[in-house]
Order: structure tokens, then C-alpha cells, then sequence
């Protein structure tokens, strides 16, 4: 089968896409950016590529897709065990290392990554990204320094550190280990047809271009790295081919892009000077109010009456919160108000950059926060009337999606 | 790095820095030798009238940008700030009084003369004003001040010109008389725009090189240096004459070799993109931001900048027979005093006549003369030309506003648009 792959190198997430001959999106894959970007690129390669091999079984296998399903969950088990195992071993070097406690502390850690398993083994399919490993083993360190001699500081710290020497890993488990154990001696003639033809199908790369912040650093050359802002049009008009504007609230900038009829940029407009009209607003809020990110759009979404926020600059907008709630205002009628407001600010920056055209396609992590979804559709309706707005939970991937058609188009002879 | 130093220069640029340099030793010297220093700014300058009473001009602008090239600038806008100017004061004011307040040190290494007189002509920048009343609290010299009309209609009545004129008789050219005990020499003035004129032909002619293919010169990174000479101290002398037309032999012989213009690493490969500049530069990140372009192959092949010491290239010239009067008509025409129809006017005409694939907008953080109104030029300009604009900003002379990776990942976005609108795609 042939392929192309696009990378597209983000400042927390770094995403592959691989789509074939035609455009069609074959597979995707996602891992936490690492301070080592080619590490971070190879691992999303193959999570792109697994991905594609996994949809490939459930295509062959029609009506027994289930099977797939079951093949891709034990290839993530196989995955995070080795994940752990690796972890334990660079931790308990780490302890080994550490004089005269080092028994106590190699016992500590031994615990802890039994329980890290034990927790982890009935995780979904998904992959585990450094932070959620991380915050699961400080809660673990933590409730085993209650009962141990060995401190929360020293254990945590080990794991930490221990994830940080791993994090040029890019280590990745062949699916076809996973795939190949479903042709048991008693699974039907079927199945074991469909791994055979599964497991013999080349996912071939015929060209790949790499995109994101990060791109120069890519293991690419010149001529396959192209802007951000030219392949998150392109995948946003892939996805929706009526996309005309589209709006990208990352976490840390925003992107308005004018699209013409075949998905190329006529102009756009950034933000990347400003926090406060950025994800990392919600990011602050979050932290200001001490909820977790998710919860803040259902908060928002309570709320009957949203305060008008006035503050302009993320910081001062703490300052603004405490106030309000000091003075009564309901949480998430404030809440409500600072999503309102990260709204305006994309609208002033939609204006700058030519309006609202129809369609206007939300992309971005922030686009999965259904208030900020909640007031976009309001302040366009507003300001530029009747306009299909497009929302998908896929748009993570736009940026690498238009990389990989990007390598096709330009593969291709026109 | 450096802004200057490190940057390979063409014979014309290596002249200008000689000049220059003279033009600082001769300030240096000016008290030492009794000559009075007459401190004024770039858009709706009085050179030849202050040559004329053998006065010796200095020029705050050009002080903060040579600063901003150097380098020392950010010092300086962190001492004004420590003695109470805003953030959002332009970085030219703030380096300008940070550098007095710091000793006053300038481009050679020497102190800057006390001013003895401030020149203030109001050409569309009221920031002016406030500099020089800070100037004045400071060193208690006068100003005398020349009110330059606004050209909110797009022309110049006689009005206008009127106006300035006689604030030239009553006002400025008395308190240059009892500055310097001297008459006013009207005579010597006419000498003097007889040179300028002379050089205005010359360096237009520079200018509208640009028209070849491939372009002779950047008229933009390579023009800041070109435009030096005659938007200061030495429009109006022999030596400017002389500059002008030996760069011009130069360009022409450029042109009919088909060489491209100088970039910081060397003569310019291939010329990949025709462009149309708007906005001041970078100083402070000139060499980084000229290198993003040059190694592009981007060239800029007019620009609003290297007007905002006159429009000479749209048909001004000094006029010997009229002094007073085409001197009043130079401030008025000076390109921050343009109203905004009349500078789109001059930009879409500039796409079109450059034959240029796009233009860019450099906003500063600094300056609102520029600045207001930038976000509709690139609108209106698009719509007019059919061309795409790209958006760029950061400042003048204040390093904490320009970013390198924002700053080169817009413009690449857009280098890449047009690559790909250029070839077509599948």
C-alpha cells in the first residue's frame, strides 16, 4: 500500500498522520512531545503506522472487528509493560546509586512500579503520556511514604528523574506480535487468513513532510518541512471540505487562516504574542481556581448569566476572578465569562485576518472545550449570521494531516 | 552577531558609513570649533536651512537607531524606564534619554554635544513633541517649532504651504539668527537646494533600479543605508552629490550585469520573490531579519520607509528658485504626514509598478505614526492588488519585542503560500 506520512512536531503533542495514495487517512498516532524531538517524531511515526496496521486487520477481518480491537489493546499492554519494565530498571539504577539507603529505596521502588502495573493494566487502548505516569506515581510514592522510612521527595524524585533519562527513548513494539497471536490453532480459517494478509501488506512510506513549531530541528530535509499554518489549512479543509476560514486556539498561540477553494492559504493572522488569548488562559484559570483543565467547560457550560470579564492579560485576570467571587458571583457565571472572553479575542483576530467565511472549521485542543464551542457559535451568528461551523474531536491532527498531503500532493506530478 | 559589523556591505553602504562617521566627528567638534548644534528630526528636516547658518544638525532618530544596530539600546530603555517613562513610550525616546542619562555616548564612542537650539518640526509623529519638551527640560536649550499640517485631504493647499512658510520667517529662521548672530543667507540656502536637488535625482534613479529583474538593490535593508546621507546631515552638500551619483553608477552597473543586491553573507543567488515593504525596520534585529529574507531569496523592492524623508521618487524635489516654499513642501510631504488613502494609494502603486508578488507589513510596537492603520492598509492593499500581504511585528529599537521564531515562522508561512499559489498544486 502506498503512503505519506506528515509529523507535526507541537509544543506538548507531537502527532503523525499517514494517509494513502488517494488522501485517505490510513492511520494516526500521538505521544507527548519529549525535550528529544527525534524521539518524539519516531515514536509518533509508529504509532501512525500501528494505528494503520490495527484499522487494516479490522477492514479484513469485516464482520470479527472486535478481534481487532482485542489485538490493539494487548499491543498497548505488551507496550506499557516494557514502558515500565525500562522505568523500573533506570529507577532502581537510580536507587542503587544511592549510599546508604539504597536497600530501602530499591525495596520502595520495587513497590511502587508493582503497583504503577497493577494500576495500568486495565488501561484503555490510548497511550500513557510522561505526565499522567507521572502524577499517577507521585500519588503512589506519596501514599507509600506514610507507611515507609523512605520520603516522598527521594521516591517521586527517583521516578521523575528516571523519566526524564528515558525521555530519548523511542523504543516501539512491532503490532504484528500482537496481530499474529490472534491466529491461534482455534481461531477460524478467516481470522487466520486476515492476519496473514494483514501482517504481509507493506505500509510503505513514499514521502513525508514534517510541520509544527519544532520542524527545523525534524530529522527531514529542507524541502520536506513546510509551515504549521499551511498544513493546518489543508487538513481542516481535508476533514471539511468546505472549510473556508479556520480557527486554531492552540495552547500556546492562535491561528486565524483564510483558505481558498482548494484548501491553500490566502492570509492569515496570529496570535503569538498574547497568553490571554491563548489555551494557556484556561491553563491559568484552571490553576487559579485549583480545577483540572476538563472540568472547566462543563462549569461554564452551568452557568445561566456569563460575567463580563474585563481583564485583558491573563495574569490580571486572576486578580479579576478572586474579586468577582469575593463579591459573590457565582463560579460559573465567571467561568463562563473567561471563556466568553478567549472568544472575543479570537473574533477581533478572525476580523484581522479577513472575517468569517463560510465554513469557519474549529480546530485546536481548546476546540474540545464545548463552552469556548458554546460562545464561538454565538459571537459568529452575531457578526457574521448564518455560518456552518465545523467541530471535530479529530482536529489534533489537521496540522499533521495536511503534512502527509502535502508529501502527496507534491509527490504527486501535476 | 552583530547588526553591522558582521554584515557584508556593497561599495555604496561602505561610503555611507564613512560619511556618516564624519558627520559624528564633526558633531564632536562643533563647540570646540564655535559652531552651534541644532538638534531635529528626520521627517521634515531643515538641513540646507541649518546648513546655511553653518549650524551643525543633530539627529536624536538616527542616534536611538544606530543604538538599537549596536545594540545598546535595551540598556538605555531600561535606565528611562527606571527614571519613569511608560512601557509603551516609543523605544527611540526611551533610548534617546537612556543614552543621556547613561553619559550621552554616541556611535563613536565619544559624548554627544548638548543641543543649543530643538528644532522641532511636527511632520505626523506627536511623539515629537513630548521628546523634545524632555529634550528642553533636560538641557535648556529652546525650541523653536514648525507646525507641519497634516495632509488629511491628500494635497497641499496654499494654504498649508503658506502656513509654513511663515512660521519659517517668523519663527525658525529668527531664533536660527540670534542662535548664531548671523543673517539669514537666502542666497547660501539656494546654493545649498541646488545640491540637493541634484542628489534627489541621483537617488531616485537608485530607487526605481529596483524596477529590473532581478533587482540591483533591496529597497529596504539595502536602502536604510542609501537613504542615510540625504535624510540628514549632508542632503544639500557636495559630499551628498557626489555620494549619490557614484552609488548610482554603481546600481546601473549592477542592473546591466544582471547582479542582484548585497545580502548580510554575500551578492543575493536568485531572486525568488519580488516584494513591497511597509513599516520601519528592526533595528535592534536588523541583520537576523535581513537574513530572513535574503536567504529566501526575498527581495524588497520598494518600500514606504525610505520615504519618510521625502517622496522624492513620486516627483519632489527641492526647488532653488522657490526656498522657503519647497521647503514648507517637503515637511508637508514627508510619508508619516500622508493620510491613509494617500499612502494605500502609494503602496498599491508601488505592487504594480515594482511588479511585485506580494508585500509586508512590519508593525512596531512604537510607532503609532506607522502603525495606525496598518492592519486596513494590508486588507485594502490585498483587495486592491489581488496580492497577499504578510503580517509582521515587533519594534524599532526594543529587543524584548522582537521574537525570532514567531517572527520567521510567519514570514516562511507566507513565503511558502506564495511558492505554492506560484506553482499550483494538484
Amino acid at each position: 500500500m502506498n503512503g505519506y506520512l506528515g509529523i507535526d512536531l507541537g509544543s506538548t503533542t507531537t502527532k503523525a498522520v499517514y494517509v494513502d495514495g488517494a488522501g485517505n487517512v490510513l492511520g494516526r498516532g500521538i505521544t507527548d512531545t519529549r525535550a528529544n524531538f527525534e524521539a518524539a517524531s519516531a515514536v509518533a511515526r509508529a504509532e501512525a503506522l500501528a494505528d494503520a496496521r490495527f484499522k487494516l486487520l479490522a477492514t479484513m477481518l469485516d464482520g470479527a472487528s472486535a478481534l481487532a480491537g482485542q489485538a490493539r489493546l494487548l499491543h498497548r499492554r505488551s507496550e506499557r509493560r516494557a514502558r515500565l519494565e525500562r522505568l523500573e530498571r533506570r529507577s532502581l539504577d537510580l536507587a542503587a546509586g544511592a549510599g546508604d539507603d539504597a536497600s530501602n529505596l530499591r525495596a520502595a521502588v520495587e513497590q511502587l512500579f508493582a503497583e504503577l502495573s497493577r494500576r495500568t493494566a486495565s488501561a484503555p487502548a490510548e497511550a500513557l503520556f510522561a505526565d499522567a505516569l507521572l502524577s499517577e506515581a507521585a500519588g503512589i510514592a506519596e501514599g507509600a511514604s506514610l507507611v515507609s522510612s523512605v520520603p516522598y521527595e527521594r521516591l517521586a524524585g527517583i521516578f521523575e528523574r528516571a523519566l526524564v533519562a528515558d525521555d530519548a527513548d523511542a523504543t516501539t513494539l512491532d503490532p504484528a506480535a500482537a496481530i499474529a497471536s490472534l491466529a491461534t490453532g482455534t481461531a477460524p480459517e478467516t481470522v487466520q487468513r486476515a492476519v496473514d494478509r494483514c501482517l504481509a501488506e507493506p505500509l510503505a512510506v513514499d514521502a513525508q513532510a514534517g510541520t509544527g513549531y519544532g520542524r527545523h530541528r525534524l530529522p527531514f530535509a529542507k524541502e520536506e518541512i513546510r509551515s504549521e499554518i499551511l498544513c493546518h489549512g489543508l487538513g481542516c479543509k481535508s476533514t471539511f471540505s468546505r472549510t473556508r476560514t479556520v480557527l486554531d486556539i492552540g495552547g500556546q498561540d492562535t491561528k486565524a487562516i483564510q483558505l481558498d477553494e482548494r484548501g491553500l492559504v490566502t492570509s492569515f493572522q496570529m496570535n503569538d504574542r498574547c497568553a490571554a488569548g491563548c489555551g494557556r488562559y484556561l491553563g491559568y484559570v484552571a490553576d487559579e481556581l485549583g480545577l483540572d483543565l476538563s472540568a472547566l467547560g462543563p462549569m461554564a457550560m452551568a452557568s445561566h448569566r456569563p460575567a463580563r470579564i474585563n481583564s485583558t492579560c491573563t495574569v490580571f485576570a486572576g486578580t479579576e476572578i478572586r474579586e468577582r467571587l469575593a463579591l459573590g458571583e457565582l463560579r460559573e457565571d465567571v467561568v463562563a465569562g473567561l471563556h466568553r472572553a478567549i472568544v472575543v479575542r479570537a473574533m477581533s483576530l478572525l476580523a484581522r485576518s479577513g472575517g468569517v467565511a463560510n465554513e469557519l472549521t474549529f480546530s485546536g485542543g481548546v476546540g474540545r472545550n464545548p463552552a469556548v464551542v458554546k460562545f464561538l457559535r454565538e459571537l459568529v451568528a452575531e457578526h457574521y449570521g448564518n455560518v456552518t461551523i465545523n467541530v471535530s474531536a479529530e482536529s489534533i491532527y489537521a496540522g499533521a494531516l495536511g503534512a502527509a498531503l502535502f508529501a502527496r500532493l507534491e509527490r504527486v506530478p501535476c | 552577531m552583530t547588526n553591522d559589523g558582521d554584515v557584508r556591505k556593497d561599495e555604496g553602504m561602505v561610503r555611507q558609513k564613512a560619511l556618516m562617521a564624519s558627520h559624528a566627528a564633526r558633531l564632536r567638534e562643533a563647540h570646540g570649533a564655535g559652531k552651534k548644534v541644532v538638534a531635529t528630526f528626520v521627517p521634515g528636516n531643515l538641513t540646507e536651512l541649518l546648513l546655511s547658518f553653518d549650524v551643525v544638525p543633530s539627529y536624536p532618530e538616527i542616534h536611538a537607531l544606530q543604538a538599537g544596530m549596536r545594540r545598546a539600546s535595551d540598556g538605555y530603555i531600561r535606565e528611562a524606564e527606571r527614571a519613569g517613562h511608560a512601557e509603551d513610550v516609543c523605544s527611540y525616546v526611551k533610548s534617546d534619554v537612556g543614552m543621556a542619562l547613561s553619559g550621552a555616548v554616541g556611535e563613536g564612542g565619544d559624548r554627544l554635544p548638548a543641543p543649543d537650539l530643538l528644532l522641532l518640526s511636527f511632520t505626523g509623529c506627536a511623539t515629537f513633541f513630548k521628546w523634545f519638551e524632555n529634550l528642553r527640560r533636560q538641557h535648556g536649550a529652546p525650541i523653536a517649532m514648525l507646525q507641519v499640517p497634516y495632509q488629511a485631504d491628500g494635497a497641499i493647499t496654499d494654504e498649508m504651504r503658506g502656513y509654513v512658510v511663515r512660521q519659517l520667517e517668523r519663527d525658525v529662521i529668527p531664533a536660527l539668527e540670534r542662535l548664531t548672530g548671523r543673517r539669514y543667507d537666502e542666497e547660501r540656502l539656494r546654493e545649498h537646494l541646488r545640491r540637493s536637488r541634484e542628489a534627489e535625482d541621483h537617488l531616485v534613479a537608485v530607487l526605481e533600479s529596483a524596477r529590473a529583474r532581478p533587482s540591483p538593490i533591496d529597497a529596504y535593508f539595502g536602502a536604510v543605508y542609501y537613504v542615510g546621507p540625504i535624510f540628514s546631515a549632508f542632503r544639500g552638500t557636495e559630499e551628498a552629490v557626489t555620494y549619490y551619483r557614484e552609488l548610482r553608477a554603481e546600481v546601473e552597473e549592477r542592473t546591466r550585469l544582471h547582479q542582484g543586491p548585497i545580502t548580510p553573507d554575500g551578492p543575493l543567488k536568485s531572486e525568488r520573490y519580488r516584494l513591497v515593504a511597509e513599516g520601519t525596520p528592526c533595528w535592534t534585529s536588523f541583520r537576523d531579519m535581513w537574513k530572513m529574507f535574503a536567504d529566501e531569496g526575498a527581495v524588497i523592492v520598494a518600500s514606504t520607509y525610505s520615504k519618510v524623508g521625502g517622496l522624492y521618487d513620486r516627483g519632489f524635489r527641492h526647488d532653488p528658485d522657490r526656498p522657503l516654499e519647497s521647503l514648507a513642501e517637503y515637511c508637508l510631504g514627508c510619508y508619516t504626514n500622508l493620510s491613509l488613502p494617500t499612502r494605500l494609494d502609494l503602496l498599491e502603486r508601488y505592487v504594480k509598478e515594482y511588479d511585485a508578488d506580494g508585500f509586508v507589513v512590519h508593525s512596531v510596537k512604537s510607532c503609532k505614526a506607522f502603525g495606525a492603520g496598518q492592519v486596513v492598509l494590508l486588507r485594502e492593499l490585498e483587495r486592491r492588488t489581488g496580492k497577499p500581504g504578510c503580517f509582521l511585528e515587533s519594534d524599532l529599537v526594543d529587543s524584548r519585542y522582537f521574537s525570532h521564531a514567531h517572527f520567521r515562522n510567519r514570514l516562511e508561512s507566507y513565503l511558502q503560500a506564495l511558492a505554492i499559489s506560484r506553482r499550483g498544486i494538484a
